[in-house]
Parts: structure tokens; C-alpha cells; sequence
């Protein structure tokens, strides 16, 4: 079985990358990077008591998987979603490490509830009102390879159309010494079954035993290598550069994935 | 969708360690939970379902760097039931890349780490040197440990959608199957106990001061457990003898509700139960036992009861063995398909245990003892936090 699907959408966010048509002109070499601080909003689809209690990985996940599902002119409720992340809300995750090694330690609720993997996919859902299948996936950092897979296997096996939203955060001292990821990031993928109006390319997955390859911008290749969501880059730079290409991306050593990538117009 | 054959399988959990325990536990309706003294939590009234003997059963040399509760849970799993010969045999078979490990759990090796905070350096704060990130806190860390310990070179992933994570690794790995991926997939789930869970399942008011009681009237909260269920999953072979278990469907879906409480009407679990029928071809009335989430908490039960009774009517035996062992979160979907498997195979309905009083206000046929019925088809239901849901439908290869 050919593990392919059309792209219809893409969402991203990282420092220096404010969204995919920003972003784009970047990757494609036409337009410098430019590191800054990368700020996200807190999502406006959902109620205001959610939304006061996001950290930054929801937030991110929300943020690109918004942006690939309008760029896409596609309607949540009728996606599946694939979460893949090396982490999750990791302030979040420090912040109780830190109670209980207190003498109190009483956690609060809304601390225990984000401390859940899989907190972005029940946000997303509440604010998207989506009751398709989620799941929410971890590989270290093979992260975006899995969520890759994943998302293609649904596409190509249950003919879905599947919303693939991969996203990390850094740790705070002292796991950051541990677990050092320097920025935040988010790449959403929106992949359908059936080409569309909007597909701008149609992408097949394979394993692979190639070296992933890398990103020629040294900044960008950095990100790449330090971020395990970014990994899927080179992926972004080729859907940038507009032109049927192929990738390969990092997974599991010895694995990697390789992506044909055809474009739509 | 086509058939998988659950071609071995193995427990632990605080039933016992391997499917004799397991099962004589399941016959004499034994509960394997105690009062909480886990490690230093001696300030929770509430009820534990413990694995005995993980802490003295350290990991091998080769895979030291993997040392946590939740890794040396897994690894005394593997060694259990001739499951450790059966994946060698599986990657001699099909080729190391060919077999797949997709996991479940929750919280992963997290004890390691805040058990590292309360040592951190006084004067900078550091975590101490022989702590390991990777291999013990991070999510992934007990697949790539099974991957690592089976020397298997194929794709691997963990499922962390809480307390569903291991009924939808099922799911996953027969879409690879389906698409040729892989041929053979370890499949299961390994959460172990540790403090965020205990601590946060407490902030949530959500922790039984008793042995939990599923679908009791008076039923007020649950009990932690933990486990480590592993299956081997692979296209049926040529002639299954009739007791083989085969995965004959998986249906998933969310609640889009609410982070920690169920739709109340447990409508994304109705969703979920519904395409797992559709994936196996049927109807409600081919079901012959349904092995609950049954959390013991008034909102699950109720919700997850109400959607049973839509579907399925007060028909077909049900009962939720959360009170046998506890609630072992992203464990539970992978523990509970292999008490479902041993039903099948062994042609019994495990009863609830510690459910005194049925609750009158739900309408369905709740098992508070044994029965000797061979079931044919069996539903188990795995709910998560964040209104991920999943359900599993098994069935005997006769």
C-alpha cells in the first residue's frame, strides 16, 4: 500500500517563523532568517476559563493546527488529529516536580490536568468541537517521523482526512541542563485522502535508510537538530521551494523516512 | 477492518505477575488492592493496586541507563509467559524492522524524576548527575527500552492519551500492519505508580478513601493501579486452534467536552463503541461480554453506563475489573484486552468485585459475579482524560 496523501494545509510557528506565509519566502532561500523570540496568542476559539489555564504547548498546537485547518478551507469536526511532541506543557511539568519534592504537596487541579501528554488533543477538541479520533503520540526526537506515520497510516488505511500537529517547548532549569530544546515550535500538517483545490502537494512516505538531510541555513539547521518537531523542515523547505523534490527526514535510527513530494500546482 | 491475532500475551499487575495469577485471582474475584504506602505517600487515605517485587528486580547491566519504576515494570512483563521467546521468534520470523513496538502509558518514568528534584543540587539547583532524561522521564523511554532490549530496528511509538493510551496502541499498529509497515507489533502498556498521579487524581477529589467500587450506587472515586500488558499482534496464521484471540475491531473517538470529566450523556464513548463495531463488521447483539473503563467515579460511570444502555440495551453481561486491579491508567486498555482475552479463552464473565449495590440508575446487566458463560465476542472500553476514548472488540478464532 503506497502511504500517500495530499497536503492541503500548513500551519508553523518557531522563532523567526511567524506563520507558513511568512515563513515560506524564508525557506525557500528567497527572503534571510531572522532569529527573535517567538510569542503565540492564547486561542480565541476556545472559553475563556480553558484559555486562561493554556501554557505554551497548547497554545502552539493550537496556533499551527488552526493555521493548516483555514489555510486548507477545512472544517475540524471532520479531521482526525495526530499530536506528536517529545514533550508537553514542560513549565507545567516543573512546576509540579517542584510541589512534591516540597513538604505541601498539594497539586492543583488544573496543574494535574495539563500534566497529561495528551492535554493540547482535549483543548483542541474543546475547541474545535471535534469528537473525531485524536491521538497523541511520543518518539523522543523522532517525534515528527511517528506523528508522520501515524497521520499517513490514517489517511491511507482509513481513507480519514487527518490534521497531524506536532509542537515542543523548552524545559525551565534545572530539566532544561537535562533536556536542553532551545525555542518553542509547531508544524501542523492538514493531509487528505482526495486532491482538493487547495492540495498543494500530493506527499508519499516511505522507510528509509538514508542520513536526513539537513538544512543549509545554519540558524535553521540548528533549530532542526536541537528541536525534535523541527526535524520535519526539510520537509517545509521543499513545499517552500514549490517543486516536486525528495526529503528525507530524521526517525528512528537506524530508520529514516523518505518523502516524495509532488507538487499540486 | 482484517483480523489480528493475539498471537501471545502476558500481565503483571497487583493481581500477580503472568496469566496463571492473573486468571486464578480473576476466578476466586480477589482484589489486589491495599492501603497506599507507596514510597513516601503516607498521607493519602486511599487504596492501591501495587505490583509486588518491582523494586527488587533490578534491569539488566546492558540496560542500565533505562533504570525507573516504569522500565523495570516493563522488563518484569517481558520476562513473563515465554512472551521474551515469542518476540525473538516474531523478529527472527519477519526481519528486526518488521516488528513494530507501540506502547501506552501515561507518566512514563516521571517517579525517576521527582524523586531527582528532591535531590537537587542546594547551592544551583542542578538535578543530580545520574539522572537520565531520556531513557526514564521522557514519554517514549519504555518503547525505545523494549525496542532496545529486543534489539528491534522497526517503527516505535508511545500512545500517551491517558487512560485510553493502550487500547489505541491496537488501533495504530493494525493501521501499519494494513498498510504494510510492519508484520508483528508488541503492543500493551506499562504506567507505573508515582506521585502526580496519586497527588493529582487527590486534587481532582477523584481517589476513593476505599477499595474503589465500580458502578455501585455508593461508589465515590477510584483506586490507582499499575501495570505492564504486552501483546504480540500479527496476521492470523493459516490455522488458529479455536481459542486463539483475534483483534476483530477498534473504534476511536473524543468528547470534545471537557479536559477531565466525561460528556455526560458519554456520547464519545457511544461514538467509539459504535466504530468499533462497525470496524469488526457488528452488530450489538454479537457481543457477549463488555469489560468496562468503570473508573468507580460517579461522572464515569454514569456516562460511560448511559452510552452502553443506548447501544447496547441491558442485553449483554457487563463489569468493570478496576476493583480487582485498580485503575492502571495507560495500562489499562492493554491489561483489560488480556483479562478479555483470558475470558475467551477460558469461557468465564469476570464479576465486579467490592460492588456491593448495583446502581439502580443505570440500566445495564452489571456482573457482580463469576459466570460460567463462554463468551464468543468481547468489548472492552478504555476512556482518557482529555475525552480521548477507545474500544476494543476481541473475539475467539472459532
Amino acid at each position: 500500500m503506497k502511504l500517500a496523501a495530499y497536503l492541503d494545509g500548513i500551519g508553523l510557528i518557531g522563532p523567526g517563523l511567524d506563520n507558513w506565509p511568512a515563513a515560506r519566502p524564508i525557506l525557500a532561500g528567497a527572503a534571510p532568517y531572522e532569529s527573535r523570540p517567538l510569542t503565540v496568542a492564547a486561542p480565541q476559539s476556545l472559553p475563556p476559563a480553558e484559555r486562561r489555564r493554556t501554557g505554551v504547548a497548547i497554545k502552539i498546537a493550537l496556533a499551527v493546527g488552526q493555521e493548516a485547518v483555514a489555510a486548507g478551507q477545512l472544517d475540524a469536526r471532520q479531521l482526525a488529529a495526530v499530536f506528536s511532541s517529545s514533550g508537553a506543557d514542560n513549565d507545567n511539568c516543573d512546576a509540579i516536580c517542584k510541589v512534591l519534592a516540597s513538604d505541601d504537596r498539594h497539586i492543583s487541579p488544573t496543574r494535574f490536568h495539563n500534566s497529561v501528554h495528551n492535554a493540547p488533543a482535549g483543548y483542541w477538541g474543546i475547541a474545535s468541537g471535534a469528537m473525531t479520533p485524536a491521538t497523541v503520540l511520543c518518539a523522543h526526537d523522532g517525534s515528527f517521523g511517528a506523528g508522520l506515520l501515524e497521520a499517513l497510516t490514517q489517511v491511507a488505511v482509513e481513507g480519514w482526512g487527518t490534521l497531524l500537529v506536532t509542537y515542543d517547548m523548552p524545559y525551565p532549569e534545572p530539566l532544561h541542563a537535562k533536556r536542553p530544546l532551545p525555542a518553542a515550535f509547531g508544524i501542523a500538517l492538514a493531509l487528505m485522502p482526495e486532491r482538493s483545490a487547495q492540495s498543494l502537494a500530493r506527499i508519499e512516505v516511505s522507510l528509509a535508510d538514508a542520513a536526513p538531510d539537513a538544512l543549509a541555513e545554519p540558524e535553521l539547521e540548528a533549530l532542526r537538530r536541537a528541536i525534535p518537531c523541527a526535524r520535519g523542515l526539510p520537509l517545509l523547505q521543499a513545499l517552500a521551494r514549490g517543486s516536486n523534490a525528495q526529503v528525507v527526514l530524521d526517525y528512528l535510527a537506524p530508520l529514516s523516512l523518505a518523502v516524495e513530494i509532488e507538487a499540486c500546482r | 477492518m482484517n483480523s489480528l491475532w493475539l498471537s501471545h500475551f502476558t500481565a503483571a499487575s497487583c493481581l500477580g505477575h503472568g496469566l496463571e495469577a492473573t486468571l486464578a485471582a480473576l476466578r476466586a474475584q480477589k482484589s489486589g488492592l491495599a492501603p497506599c504506602a507507596f514510597e513516601t505517600v503516607t498521607d493519602l487515605a486511599t487504596y492501591i493496586g501495587e505490583v509486588a517485587g518491582v523494586d527488587e528486580a533490578p534491569l539488566p547491566a546492558s540496560l542500565a541507563e533505562y533504570e525507573c519504576r516504569n522500565n523495570r515494570l516493563a522488563y518484569l512483563g517481558l520476562q513473563q509467559d515465554g512472551f521474551n521467546a515469542a518476540v525473538g521468534a516474531a523478529a527472527a520470523r519477519y526481519g528486526r524492522r518488521r516488528v513494530g513496538v507501540l506502547l501506552g502509558t501515561s507518566t512514563s518514568g516521571i517517579l525517576q524524576t521527582e524523586q531527582a528534584y528532591r535531590r537537587r543540587d542546594p547551592a544551583t539547583g542542578a538535578l543530580p548527575d545520574d539522572f537520565i532524561y531520556r531513557t526514564t522521564h521522557n514519554t517514549y523511554s519504555v518503547a525505545d527500552f523494549v525496542r532496545s532490549a529486543f534489539n528491534l530496528e522497526g517503527p516505535a511509538v508511545v500512545v500517551s492519551t491517558a487512560c485510553s493510551s493502550s487500547a489505541k496502541v491496537f488501533a495504530s499498529a493494525a493501521r501499519m500492519i494494513a498498510a504494510g509497515l510492519i508484520d508483528a507489533a508488541i503492543v500493551g502498556g506499562v504506567d507505573s505508580l508515582c506521585l502526580t498521579t496519586l497527588y493529582g487524581f487527590n486534587s481532582l477529589e477523584l481517589l476513593s478513601a476505599e477499595p474503589c467500587r465500580p458502578y455501585d450506587a455508593d461508589r465515590n472515586g477510584l483506586s490507582i493501579g499499575e501495570a505492564a500488558a504486552f501483546i504480540l499482534l500479527e496476521r492470523p496464521a493459516d490455522s488458529l486452534d479455536a481459542d486463539a484471540v483475534l483483534l476483530l475491531g477498534a473504534g476511536e473517538s473524543s468528547d470534545a467536552h471537557h479536559m477531565s470529566s466525561p460528556h455526560p450523556e458519554g456520547l464519545g464513548a457511544r461514538m467509539a463503541m459504535s466504530a468499533a463495531l462497525k470496524a469488526a463488521g457488528l452488530q450489538p447483539a454479537d457481543i457477549d461480554y463488555i469489560n468496562l473503563h468503570g473508573t468507580a467515579t460517579p461522572s464515569n460511570d454514569a456516562a460511560e453506563g448511559h452510552a452502553v444502555a443506548t447501544l447496547f440495551g441491558n442485553q449483554v453481561p457487563c463489569s468493570s475489573t478496576k476493583g480487582a486491579t485498580g485503575h492502571t491508567l495507560g495500562a489499562a486498555g492493554g491489561l483489560e484486552a488480556i483479562i478479555s482475552a483470558l475470558a475467551l479463552q477460558q469461557g468465564f464473565l469476570p464479576g465486579g468485585v467490592n460492588t456491593h449495590r448495583v446502581d439502580p440508575d443505570i440500566p445495564i446487566q452489571y456482573l457482580t459475579a463469576n459466570q460460567q458463560r463462554a463468551p464468543r465476542r468481547v468489548l472492552s472500553n478504555s476512556f482518557g482524560f482529555g475525552g480521548t476514548n477507545c474500544s476494543l472488540i476481541l473475539g475467539r478464532a472459532e
